[in-house]
């Protein structure tokens, strides 16, 4: 009974939310699907910690001493590894409601969005504006500027990339965004805010590009869009921390099927002709250990777990503060994401600070998980880089920060030998790069377009 | 005991989470409580998300949220969101099978180190209708439910068609050492099934009804009743989750 199958339709390695999205969606799709981690916890390098859990990973402490005996309960931490928040108009939301998976998580709204001006003793914070009303009121800008943001927003509500009419005389096609700023007149204070905080980007690389107008235009409405539906801020959080996600799609993918092994040691990818044939694997954690092959025409993973088949394309630095009061100048929120746009702080890369609290179940009462990440540029001295943001903290109780985080991506894209392989999470500050990732995967080993409307429809349901 | 909804009583959902060996007919015992309904060989659950089924009591109703394991406790592999703020357990264990009750001991002390201090915990001991009942059923049993028609499915037993293997006393006292609720059932013929539920309904206190989700859930009084949480299905199209077609 409780035996593996000599085959699966799939084989995926590694828990991540990308590899459980994509393993829930093909169990909904009626394949057999066997899911494997090598650690006793789902999630993988996106999981949420304990405090217990964060110290021992970091070793920041000296042996014998149990620092976070000071902070409660272990088990009322749940520190996410990699920052994150979700849109809420945005794919991953879409995915989440399309299959259901709803239903096991509760969500949150992120109180506000901010964003920093100036550096050192001249910083001031601010809430990014989301609509014309709110750009009106913003102390990001003097009185002129905010009458020509407020032409601006307008603009981009009434944009229609299709209706020449809309383009205000412009040449959308192939005109830089720069042009389309210059068209309203904007400053360049304001332009980092729109372009940082709102489109998102993390460097200045759209602004000269010829023809990114539309999509920038398009990550503004998101933006926009995502604080309309709840009325705060543009993101939401799951209670419990984002190590729920995976663990939701998992469980989508187990009550259609899938089959899941913690605890699991790859021994050998096996592979026949150049394409992917089976594995042979451990599990371990039970008497006796249960050594088992199996086979599939594909596997899906992640970077980890094929290392001779995927590069190293950045590093990010991350620093995970844990704080006993809210963010300065967020209005005493309860969670919050700051950005520090790179130009504010000489910098080609921006700094993010993500915060959430006891508001979503991460931690006891009283206490502030603080994120602090962004892109690497220098080889040392990581901590400097890092700096501006951690200045943002004020008194710190704890700081987990270790070396350079490597972002992998695959060397090729699967179809040679049917192994897919995703991407790391990245230092963008939502999810939407996560997604495009598995929609990208979906394709390649699917063949199709993965369409996420009505997933679960047709497909015959048990409950009620 | 499901009866359709009468007089307006104060409703709460509770989360009810399923635990022991496969094949000891914990999605059976479900069908039963939630369709009054029995299948023959039924196949390992597929498809379902949670199931629900409203509790009348005197003075207040009780919505279970009834959560499957979905085959992901196999290898060892059930994820922390299963046992997360779950209100009540059920761990099976299959009376004609010694190894059930191990693991479901095993089950008991999972749930007392995972889940929420509160949880109420009900042991039950199915596949009654595969022993000679009457002798063992218990205080309180209703005679006519006891139908105890062509034993199929049955693996064998003694010659006197009694094919139970841990009897009523051993399981008893180890739940009375643990302070659990104690039944045996017949998913089979529907006997004392509806009896766990209305059990486990009483025994949840009062207090832990007026937080939907837990303890960290302290000032939500529903969901939605806290202005930051969001539901997510809300302003898409209005079958609400939270409605209930049974």
């Amino acid at each position: 009974m409780e035996e593996i199958a000599p085959s699966y339709d799939v084989i995926v390695l590694g828990t991540g939310l990308t590899e459980c999205i994509l393993s829930g969606v093909l169990s909904v799709k009626g394949k057999k699907v066997l899911h494997i981690d090598r650690n006793d916890h789902y999630g993988g390098e996106a999981a949420s910690v304990n405090l217990e859990t964060l110290f021992k990973k970091y070793g920041n402490y000296q042996e014998g001493t149990k620092p976070w005996e000071a902070y409660g309960r272990p088990a009322d931490w749940n520190i996410d590894l990699v920052p994150k928040l979700l849109m809420s108009s945005g794919e991953l939301t879409n995915i989440l409601v399309s299959t259901d998976v709803t239903r096991y998580l509760e969500f949150k709204q992120v109180a506000g969005s901010y964003v920093q001006q100036g550096t050192g003793s001249k910083a001031t914070v601010a809430k990014v504006p989301s609509d014309a009303t709110e750009a009106l009121k913003s102390p990001l800008m003097g009185i002129f500027e905010k009458r020509r943001m407020k032409a601006f927003i307008e603009w981009v509500g009434t944009f229609d990339v299709k209706d020449v009419a809309s383009h205000k005389g412009m040449d959308m096609s192939n005109c830089t965004m720069k042009e389309v700023y210059e068209k309203f007149g904007l400053e360049p204070g304001t332009r980092d805010f729109i372009g940082h905080a709102m489109a998102l980007y993390l460097d200045d690389g759209y602004i000269d590009a010829p023809g990114k107008a539309p999509e920038t235009i398009d990550r503004i409405r998101l933006y926009g869009n995502s604080v309309a539906r709840y009325g705060k801020s543009p993101y939401i959080y799951p209670l419990y921390g984002l190590g729920e996600l995976p663990q939701g799609f998992a469980r989508l993918s187990a009550i259609y099927g899938g089959t899941y092994m913690l605890n699991a040691n790859i021994e050998e990818i096996k592979y026949e002709g150049g394409k992917f044939s089976g594995i042979k694997a451990t599990m371990t954690g039970v008497e006796p250990e249960m050594k088992f092959e199996t086979k599939a025409p594909m596997i899906l993973g992640d970077p980890s777990y094929f290392p001779d088949k995927a590069k190293v394309v950045g590093h990010v630095l991350r620093a995970i503060c844990v704080l006993k009061h809210p963010l300065a100048g967020t209005n005493d929120a309860d969670s919050c994401q700051l950005i520090i746009p790179q130009s504010q702080v000489g910098r080609k890369n921006d700094i993010y600070i993500a915060c959430v609290s006891s508001a979503h179940n991460v931690c006891p009462k009283g206490y502030y998980v603080a994120i602090v990440s962004t892109i690497a540029e220098t080889s040392a001295n990581h901590h400097l880089e890092l700096q501006p943001g951690i200045d943002r903290l004020g008194k710190t109780e704890e700081q987990f920060m270790g070396p350079p985080i490597p972002i992998y991506e695959p060397l090729e894209d699967g179809t040679k030998d049917n192994v897919f392989i995703s991407k790391s999470y990245d230092a963008t500050s939502h999810f939407e790069t996560t997604t495009d990732d598995v929609q990208d995967i979906y394709r390649r080993c699917a063949g199709e377009e993965l369409k996420v409307e009505g997933l679960r429809e047709g497909v015959q349901m048990t409950e009620e | 005991m499901a009866d359709s909804a009468g007089a307006p009583r104060p409703s709460s959902s509770v989360k009810l989470v399923l635990l022991g060996e496969a094949a000891v007919g914990k999605s059976s015992l479900v069908l039963r409580f939630v369709n009054n309904d029995f299948q023959e060989n039924k196949e390992p659950t597929i498809g379902a998300a949670f199931l629900t089924q409203k509790c009348n009591l005197p003075t207040r109703t009780i919505k279970f949220e009834i959560w499957d394991t979905a085959g992901q406790e196999r290898f060892a592999s059930l994820a922390p969101m299963y046992y997360r703020n779950a209100q009540a357990a059920l761990v099976v264990y299959d009376l004609t099978k010694p190894t059930s009750l191990i693991k479901a001991k095993h089950w008991v002390a999972e749930l007392q180190r995972q889940a929420s201090p509160g949880i109420v915990i009900a042991l039950v001991g199915n596949k009654l209708d595969l022993t000679n009942a009457s002798a063992a059923a218990g205080g309180n049993s209703e005679e006519e439910d006891e139908e105890s028609g062509g034993a199929a499915g049955g693996d064998g037993g003694d010659e006197s068609g009694d094919a139970r293997k841990i009897s009523t006393e051993e399981a008893k006292t180890y739940a009375e050492e643990e302070s659990l609720l104690f039944f045996e059932t017949s998913a089979k013929t529907g006997h004392n099934v509806s009896e766990v539920f209305t059990a486990i309904a009483n025994a949840i206190p009062e207090t832990s009804l007026k937080s939907t989700r837990g303890p960290g859930a302290s000032n939500a009084v529903s969901r939605g009743g806290d202005e930051q949480r969001v539901n997510l299905t809300g302003p898409r199209g209005d079958a609400a989750k939270d409605s209930c077609a049974c």
